[in-house]
C-alpha cells in the first residue's frame, strides 16, 4: 500500500507542474502586473520598483521567472503576496484550512443521506416515494449552489436562528474552546447546507441505479432461492457491491466540490481559497494565484488518492501492492 | 423531426420544450415584451416593489386592469416606503406606444405589449438605480441564454473534433490528447475560469466580454466531451465499413467525418442539451462575482450580483427573481436532455 500511494503521488507532480504552469502563462499574458499600483503611486521611487523588479525577477523572461518560482518552493519559498502584504505560504494556509474544514463538513453531510436515500428509493421504486424522492432531486440537481445559498440567507434573515454569513462571530475571541467550535459549526450549517444539496440529489439517483443493477444480478436470484433473509441479502450481499461505484465518484466529487465552494465562500462570506484566489486574480498577484491553485490542485490530488485507498479497503478484487 | 413529435409526446418532454420555446421567443422579443428600455433608470423609484395591478375602483369607476401611482416616504432608518397614491390611475393598455426600437433588428417601431402611459409599472420590482427588474430579466436573458447555445455548441464541436482524431488515429496522438483532456477536467472549473479571466484586461467592452465568456466556457467544456467521442470512435474505427473506406482508399479525414462521426451525433446532441446549463450557469457565476457582463448592459447572473448584500435581500427578495429564471431555464434543458435520451438511448434509462 505505501508503495502505491508513493507511486500515485509521483505521478500527480506532472500533474501540478502542468496546472501551475498554465495558470502562470495566463496571469502573463494579461497586460500589466502587480507593479503597475506602485508605479503609479508618487511615493514609490523609480529604484524603489527596480528592487521589486529584481527581487522577484520580472525583468526576466516567462520561462525564467516560473522556474525561478520553482526552486524557491523547493526551498520552502511560496513567494510573497503584494495586495496581503504577507508571505503567500501564510495566507494560503490559513485560507486552505477554512475550505478544507468547508469541503469535509458537506462532504460528511452528502454522505450520510446519500446511501440511505438511495437504498430507500431503489426499494420503493416506482412508488410513490421514489418518484418523490426523483422530483426532489431533479429542483436540487438544477438549483445552482449561488442561487441556493442567497435563498439560504434570505431564509435566514427571517428566523435570527442562524449567522448570515462569515466564519466567526464579532465576539469570537472572547468564547471558551468549545463556544469557539460551536461558533464555527453554526457558521457552517447554511454552506454546509448549500453545497451538500445539489451532490446529495445527484448521487442519491446514482446509488439507486447502482443498487437496482446489483440487485438485479444472478448471484442475488441465488441468495434468494437459497432462501437468505431479505434484510442480510441487501445489507450484506448487494450494498456492499452497489457501494464500490460510489467511491470513485467520491473522488471525483471533490473537484466539483471544490469548484462550487469557492462562489458559495464569495457569497456566503466564508474566508476560504475561493476569496482569495478571485481577489488575487483581481489584483493580479501573482505568487498569491499561482499559491492558491497549487493548494487547489494538492486537496484535489489528495481527495483522489483517498478515493483510490478507500475502494482498495471495500473491493478485495483491487490489489495495489502486486502492481 | 421524428424526434421532435416523439418529444412532445412525452409528458415531461413536452412541458420543457414549450417553456424553453417561450423563454427564447419572449427573449428574442424582449423589447416589444418589455414596458422600457433596459438602461432606463428612474431615480424616484429605487427598489420600488413589484407593481400591484388592480380590477376594479367602484369610486373612479375604473374597470379593467390598472395600476396606482406610487409615493415614498422616508422612515426612521432613511429607508424608503413606498404607498400607493389612490388619486393617480394609470389604465394598463395593451399594444400600446413607447420607446422606440428596432423590431428583429429590421424596422423601426414603437409598438409594445403593455404600458401604462405616464405611470410607472414594475411588475417584478426596481432595482437600486429604478430599473425594471422585468425588463432587464428580458434583455439579460438574451445574452445569458443565447451563451448557453453558442458555448456548447463550440465545444461540442471542438469535442467531436479533438475526440473523433484521437480515438481514430490511437497510439501517441491519443495518448497525449487524453492527458491534456484530463489536465482541463482535473482542475476546479470555477479556478480555471478565474484564471483565464485573469488573462485579460479587466475593462472589456460588452461585446468583448460576451465573446470572452463563451471563449473560456468552450475552452473548460470540451475536454468531457472530447473523451465520449473518443471512446465512441475507438470502437467505431473498428467496423468493416471503416476498413472498407480504409480500402478504397478514402483519406482519413474522410472517413472521421463521413463514418465515424455520424455515428456519435446521437449522443452528441444529448450531451449538447444536457450540457447548456452548465454554460448558462458559468456565465452566471462570472458576472455575479463581477467578472462578467458589467453594468449597465445586464445579464441573468450580473442582476443577481445586486443581491450580494444581505441587507438587500432582506429588504428586497424580489432582486433574486432572475435566479428563479435560471433554476427554471436549467431545469427545462436537464427534462428535455432527459427526455431526448430516453429517445436516442433506451439502454440508459435507469436513471
Amino acid at each position: 500500500m505505501g508503495r502505491f500511494i508513493l507511486k500515485r503521488l509521483v505521478f500527480s507532480l506532472p500533474l501540478l507542474l502542468g496546472i501551475t504552469f498554465l495558470t502562470f502563462l495566463f496571469i502573463q499574458i494579461a497586460p500589466g502586473d502587480f507593479l503597475d499600483k506602485l508605479r503609479l503611486n508618487p511615493q514609490v521611487s523609480q529604484e524603489a520598483i527596480k528592487i521589486y523588479e529584481q527581487k522577484f525577477h520580472l525583468d526576466k523572461p516567462l520561462m525564467v521567472q516560473y522556474f525561478v518560482w520553482l526552486r524557491n518552493i523547493l526551498k520552502g519559498d511560496f513567494g510573497y503576496s503584494f495586495s496581503f502584504k504577507a508571505k503567500v505560504f501564510d495566507v494560503v494556509s490559513s485560507r486552505l484550512f477554512n475550505t478544507f474544514i468547508l469541503s469535509l463538513s458537506s462532504l460528511i453531510f452528502t454522505w450520510i443521506f446519500v446511501i440511505p436515500l438511495g437504498v430507500i428509493a431503489a426499494l420503493k421504486r416506482n412508488k410513490f416515494t421514489d418518484r418523490f424522492l426523483s422530483f426532489t432531486s431533479y429542483l436540487g440537481i438544477s438549483a445552482p449552489s449561488f442561487f441556493l445559498a442567497f435563498i439560504f440567507l434570505y431564509l435566514a434573515t427571517f428566523t435570527g436562528w442562524l449567522p448570515l454569513g462569515g466564519m466567526r462571530s464579532i465576539r469570537f475571541e472572547e468564547f471558551s474552546l468549545l463556544g469557539k467550535i460551536i461558533d464555527i459549526g453554526k457558521h457552517l450549517i447554511i454552506p454546509t447546507l448549500v453545497l451538500s444539496i445539489g451532490s446529495i440529489c445527484v448521487l442519491q439517483r446514482i446509488m439507486r441505479a447502482n443498487l437496482l443493477e446489483v440487485l438485479g444480478s444472478p448471484y442475488i436470484l441465488g441468495a434468494k432461492a437459497r432462501g437468505l433473509p431479505k434484510i442480510r441479502i441487501l445489507y450484506i450481499h448487494a450494498l456492499k457491491n452497489a457501494l464500490n461505484p460510489m467511491i470513485t465518484i467520491f473522488g471525483y466529487q471533490f473537484s466539483a466540490l471544490l469548484s462550487g465552494a469557492a462562489l458559495v465562500e464569495i457569497i456566503i462570506g466564508w474566508p476560504g481559497l475561493g476569496v482569495v484566489t478571485l481577489e488575487a486574480v483581481r489584483s493580479q498577484d501573482i505568487y498569491l494565484v499561482m499559491g492558491s491553485v497549487l493548494a487547489g490542485g494538492a486537496l484535489l490530488i489528495l481527495g483522489n488518492l483517498v478515493a483510490d485507498i478507500l475502494l482498495g479497503f471495500f473491493d478485495p478484487r483491487i490489489r495495489y501492492d502486486k502492481t | 423531426m421524428r424526434i421532435l413529435k416523439e418529444i412532445i409526446n412525452k409528458k415531461s418532454g413536452r412541458i420543457a420544450f414549450f417553456v424553453l420555446i417561450l423563454l427564447y421567443f419572449s427573449v428574442i422579443f424582449a423589447p416589444f415584451f418589455a414596458p422600457y428600455p433596459y438602461d432606463d433608470d428612474d431615480v424616484l423609484h429605487s427598489y420600488a416593489p413589484p407593481t400591484k395591478i388592480h380590477f376594479l375602483n367602484l369610486k373612479e369607476k375604473q374597470f379593467g386592469p390598472f395600476i396606482y401611482g406610487q409615493t415614498y416616504e422616508v422612515n426612521e432608518y432613511y429607508q424608503r416606503v413606498y404607498q400607493k397614491d389612490e388619486s393617480k390611475i394609470y389604465p394598463i393598455k395593451f399594444f400600446t406606444k413607447g420607446f422606440k426600437y428596432k423590431f428583429l433588428g429590421l424596422w423601426e417601431t414603437d409598438r409594445h405589449l403593455f404600458g401604462v402611459g405616464k405611470g410607472k409599472i414594475y411588475l417584478l420590482g426596481a432595482d437600486l438605480k429604478g430599473r425594471d427588474i422585468f425588463t432587464r430579466i428580458l434583455y439579460g436573458g438574451r445574452i445569458s441564454l443565447s451563451i448557453g447555445l453558442i458555448g456548447a455548441a463550440i465545444s461540442l464541436f471542438i469535442g467531436l473534433i479533438v475526440g473523433g482524431l484521437s480515438g481514430y488515429f490511437g497510439g501517441r496522438v491519443d495518448n497525449f490528447t487524453m492527458r491534456i483532456c484530463e489536465m482541463v477536467m482535473m482542475i476546479p472549473s470555477f479556478y480555471l475560469m478565474l484564471a483565464l479571466r485573469a488573462s485579460f484586461p479587466p475593462n472589456l467592452s460588452s461585446t468583448q466580454v460576451y465573446l470572452l465568456i463563451i471563449v473560456i466556457l468552450s475552452f473548460i467544456g470540451w475536454a468531457a466531451t472530447a473523451r465520449i467521442i473518443r471512446g465512441m470512435a475507438i470502437s467505431l474505427r473498428e467496423n468493416e465499413y471503416v476498413y472498407a473506406a480504409k480500402a478504397m482508399g478514402l483519406s482519413h479525414f474522410k472517413i472521421i467525418i463521413r463514418h465515424i462521426l455520424p455515428h456519435t451525433l446521437s449522443y452528441a446532441l444529448v450531451a449538447i442539451v444536457l450540457r447548456i446549463p452548465a454554460y448558462i450557469l458559468g456565465e452566471a457565476g462570472l458576472s455575479l462575482i463581477g467578472l462578467g457582463i458589467q453594468e449597465p448592459e445586464a445579464s441573468w447572473g450580473n442582476l443577481l450580483s445586486s443581491a450580494m448584500g444581505i441587507v438587500n435581500i432582506r429588504l428586497f427578495p424580489w432582486i433574486l427573481i432572475p435566479g428563479l429564471f435560471i433554476v427554471v431555464t436549467v431545469v427545462c434543458f436537464n427534462m428535455l436532455g432527459d427526455t431526448l435520451r430516453d429517445i436516442l438511448d433506451p439502454k440508459r434509462r435507469i436513471l
